[in-house]
């Protein structure tokens, strides 16, 4: 699998996310009032306009939406074939994050793929990879 | 000819190449040149200029000329102008001079997109990208999982009609072999070889289904449109273009988030806009930046069902130079290089003048569409000759 990745610069409004798999948690923004999901996550619901947010757990499952196996190598370090996906997170409506689907052969990945949460840690960063569920 | 409307006048357009040494802002003149000389204008009748994105310091090769030198450079007295990347993708830039003229902002407005990406890549001693340390914005929810490339994001689109509607290889072939049939008929083509079916089924893949010959690569050159007011068209010699409709749309500025791309809203409003219909539209000029979007586009403009696109360009012979709905007849992006956008729009100008050359589809061309984009942004323009 890919080594090297480039890593997302923490702020006040992604830390949560970026940093919740040191206690294995996938955190997403969530509104407190009307309860929408807001992903990316911002300090106001883009459903109902409220400030009133916060980091919540999810299950940490979810469905493969779509994906992609990419072969090209855009740096030299990097380490092909690997499957890109978009995962449909169970629990949470509408949000759909961008990952890889580790552990797997490239061709064993299909649409509609049960998968886990794996957080791989680089620095203060966990980086939510997915895994199928056998 | 109607005043209050606007038109397309002049169309210029740079050598199209790779590693050029003439350097964007002369690139850009060159465009500029042509669009003036065929409209028969002067520069000091140019009021007003829109670009897309705007110059972009941290990557020049993207796009290294704005409005504001563009404007100094040439002496143009704008009454208006406008310049960045936060529009409905690349002919946004035309929208907003359509409405500009509309709106009696100004008379003649040079719309411009220039690309210097393959330049840029062989001299990045001039043309240096930055290195960061550390992603933010939206790269950050991509980039991390090495999917760096736009082609990463389209390609899980198209492997959704792969899975769910049976989108073929062979079918996808379609919008790059007929590109590339066209490309080799247009004098200025970044590749003017034709490309057989073998050979694309044969390409190694990039980001499945997306092969090597769904690609558009970096070129540098230079694209101009003037958009005219209705009611400065006498002092325009050319045919004037009419800018029938236009619709764009955001899907969340997303690559991610959007279940479906914005070309689906954006075809869907067009035809809310006008009293055409699909079955008056001669020729279809549709992004091709990665072949699926055209198929996409197809789709979203209503040619064919939303899942369809690919049994309505099976074989190839329908959106063919001679077939009944003649496709990117200039090369499209794949063909005649990455023109970002800009491209399509000029192709229906030529074509609907019957300045095609080679590539001159039959008949008398009276309707054309010209989109670009098709992802999180979208735009689409039908243009009509009256």
């Amino acid at each position: 699998m890919t080594a090297t990745r480039a890593l997302p610069k923490l702020d006040a409004d992604n830390r949560a996310f970026w940093t919740g798999g040191a206690e294995g948690k996938l955190l997403l923004m969530r509104c407190q009032d009307c309860k929408s999901f807001i992903h990316p996550p911002r300090p106001v619901c883009r459903n109902c306009m409220s400030e009133n947010v916060a980091p919540e757990a999810v299950a940490g499952t979810g469905t493969v939406y779509s994906y992609t196996v990419n072969y090209q190598k855009w740096h030299p370090a990097m380490e092909v074939p690997f499957v890109i996906a978009r995962v449909a997170i169970d629990g949470a409506p509408g949000v759909l994050l961008t990952s890889n689907i580790v552990g797997c052969p490239v061709d064993a990945v299909d649409i509609g793929n049960s998968v886990r949460v794996k957080f791989e840690q680089q620095g203060d960063v966990y980086i939510p990879l997915f895994e199928k569920i056998s | 000819m109607a005043a209050n409307e606007a038109y397309i006048s002049g169309i210029g357009q740079s050598e199209i190449g790779t590693k050029l040494t003439r350097s964007p802002l002369l690139l850009t003149v060159d465009a500029v040149r042509e669009a003036l000389d065929e409209a028969g204008l002067t520069i000091g009748q140019i009021d007003g200029v829109s670009t897309y994105p705007g110059r972009v310091p941290a990557f020049l090769g993207f796009s290294p000329v704005g409005a504001d030198e563009l404007i100094d450079a040439l002496g143009i007295r704008a009454t208006w102008y406008a310049g960045g990347g936060e529009i409905t993708s690349q002919l946004g830039a035309v929208v907003a001079a359509a409405a500009a003229v509309r709106a009696g902002q100004a008379r003649h407005v040079i719309c411009f997109r220039t690309v210097y990406e393959a330049a840029a890549l062989a001299r990045p001693d001039e043309y240096s990208r930055p290195q960061r340390d550390r992603v933010d914005g939206s790269s950050q929810w991509t980039a991390p999982f090495n999917a760096i490339s736009a082609v990463n994001w389209t390609a899980q689109y198209a492997m959704v009609h792969v899975k769910r509607y049976g989108l073929k290889r062979e079918q996808l072939a379609q919008i790059a072999l007929t590109a590339r049939a066209n490309a080799a008929l247009n004098p200025r083509a970044l590749v003017r070889e034709p490309l057989t079916m073998d050979e694309y089924l044969s390409a190694r893949m990039i980001s499945s289904p997306l092969c090597l010959y769904d690609c558009d690569r970096f070129t540098d050159a230079s694209t101009v449109i003037i958009v005219s007011a209705g009611s400065a068209l006498d002092e325009v010699k050319c045919t004037p273009v009419r800018i029938a409709a236009m619709a764009g749309s955001v899907e969340r500025h997303s690559w991610d988030q959007a279940e479906e791309m914005a070309c689906y809203p954006t075809g869907a409003d067009l035809w809310k806009r006008t009293d055409y219909k699909p079955a008056d539209v001669d020729t279809v000029q549709l992004y091709d930046g990665f072949s699926f979007q055209a198929v996409a586009w197809l789709e979203a403009l209503g040619f064919c069902k939303f899942g369809e696109g690919g049994s309505f360009i099976e074989g190839g012979k329908r959106i063919a130079l001679d077939g009944e709905l003649p496709l990117n007849t200039f090369g499209g992006q794949i063909g005649a290089g990455r023109l970002h956008g800009f491209g399509f729009a000029h192709e229906a100008v030529v074509q609907l003048r019957g300045k095609g050359g080679a590539r001159q589809i039959a008949g008398d061309p009276r309707v054309a569409i010209s989109t670009s984009g098709g992802g999180p942004l979208a735009t689409a323009l039908l243009l009509a000759r009256d």
